[in-house]
């Protein structure tokens, strides 16, 4: 079995959706509204069945980006979960709301288009999600090894809100296996 | 638009008159341009938060507010062409019902600050309608200024969230908020109690 879907398939406790729900949790982070994506649900599921979170969809990614930024200001944590299609909505937001009022927006992007993609829509919307968060010189890191996970996941949010600055954390299908052509 | 007998208001009038009832340190999102000018030139409070672009991101934004701090009014000045942008978010705070939260559209069927172009819902769309087909059950034109007032004092202690729209004139805003992203959000979260001052 490849790595990846070791990986991908992982349970309990060293499962990469259970770092992340964990990692959320050991931060204060308890406000999660996403946009959902094939990968993510299973953290999504899990968010949702867990009482500590306050878990909802919203109808777009920059709602749920007003939505943890007013949380900010009132003293609550939030992240946002989104695909790479739902990044590539948000440069207006990003670069009016959360750069220049200093808001520690956290973002956690499952990625597509790119290691098995079968959409070239997705393939092309990935090309323009590095370069965006460049522009604005935002943190971002793509997360590829479990053994990684945490660390950076940990470290990227304390950062976020003591710099009051925000951070994408990339997870890529290297993580969580992605999604693959099955028809 | 089916705004029944609905009197054409002022924008900066029913701003003065929303700010002059709050008593408890309610929070007021102010909307992109004209909506948080208004606001602005009512008089500075803590409690108020100025958009300076995001635009559609009012209603989000004091819905996260209301989420964080449930005991804590919070009131949002939209106008119609941002809430247009953004109708989705009525379903999404109609699905999680915040009490807290209250949401004022200013409409007048114009984009006024890019030169008074008319939106693609002016004539043919109502924003209650919308609103109420949204799940928002409590949404309501304000006939006058004295409804208005009735609708706002209904809404400080109604038990789900409430919209009220207002039919405003095509006026500028009286003010420019000074625009320094940065200064507002901290004056905001020390306003809110999250944060003292330096």
């Amino acid at each position: 079995m490849a790595i990846a879907e070791q990986q991908a398939q992982g349970t309990g406790e060293r499962s990469w959706h259970s770092i992340v729900l964990q990692t959320l949790k050991r931060n204060a982070i308890s406000l999660i509204p996403y946009v959902p994506d094939r990968v993510l649900t299973p953290l999504i599921k899990n968010l949702h069945a867990d009482p500590f979170f306050t878990t909802f969809a919203t109808a777009r990614e920059e709602e749920a980006v007003g939505i943890v930024s007013g949380a900010w200001m009132g003293g609550r944590r939030g992240a946002v979960l989104m695909q790479t299609s739902g990044f590539a909505t948000l440069a207006n937001v990003l670069a009016s709301l959360a750069v220049p009022y200093q808001i520690p927006l956290i973002m956690f992007v499952s990625e597509r288009g790119t290691l098995g993609e079968f959409n070239y829509g997705q393939s092309l919307v990935c090309r323009t999600m590095r370069p965006v968060l460049d522009s604005l010189a935002l943190e971002h890191h793509t997360i590829t090894r479990l053994d990684e996970l945490e660390f950076i996941a940990d470290r990227s949010i304390k950062q976020a809100v003591t710099t009051q600055a925000p951070v994408a954390l990339i997870l890529s299908p290297l993580l969580t296996g992605g999604k693959v052509f099955d028809k | 638009m089916n705004t029944g007998n609905t009197k054409v208001m002022n924008r900066f009038d029913v701003t003065a008159r929303l700010i002059a009832k709050l008593k408890h340190e309610e929070a007021v999102i102010g909307g992109i341009g004209n909506t948080n000018f208004d606001l602005w030139a009512a008089g500075h409070r803590p409690q108020n938060f100025y958009m300076l672009g995001s635009m559609g991101l009012a209603f989000p934004i004091a819905l996260g507010v209301a989420l964080a701090q449930p005991d804590r009014r919070v009131f949002a000045l939209e106008g119609d062409g941002s809430l247009l942008m953004q109708l989705g978010a009525l379903s999404t705070i109609a699905a999680l019902k915040p009490k807290n939260l209250v949401m004022i559209v200013m409409d007048n069927g114009i984009y006024q600050i890019t030169g008074a172009q008319p939106t693609p819902a002016a004539g043919v769309a109502d924003i209650v309608g919308i609103a109420t087909a949204s799940g928002l059950v409590r949404s309501s034109w304000a006939a006058d200024e004295e409804d208005f007032e009735r609708l706002v004092d209904e809404a400080m202690s109604a038990d789900e969230p409430s919209l009220i729209a207002v039919r405003i004139d095509d006026k500028p805003g009286v003010g420019t908020t000074r625009r320094d992203p940065v200064q507002i959000r901290e004056r905001f979260m020390h306003g809110l109690g999250v944060r003292e001052p330096l």
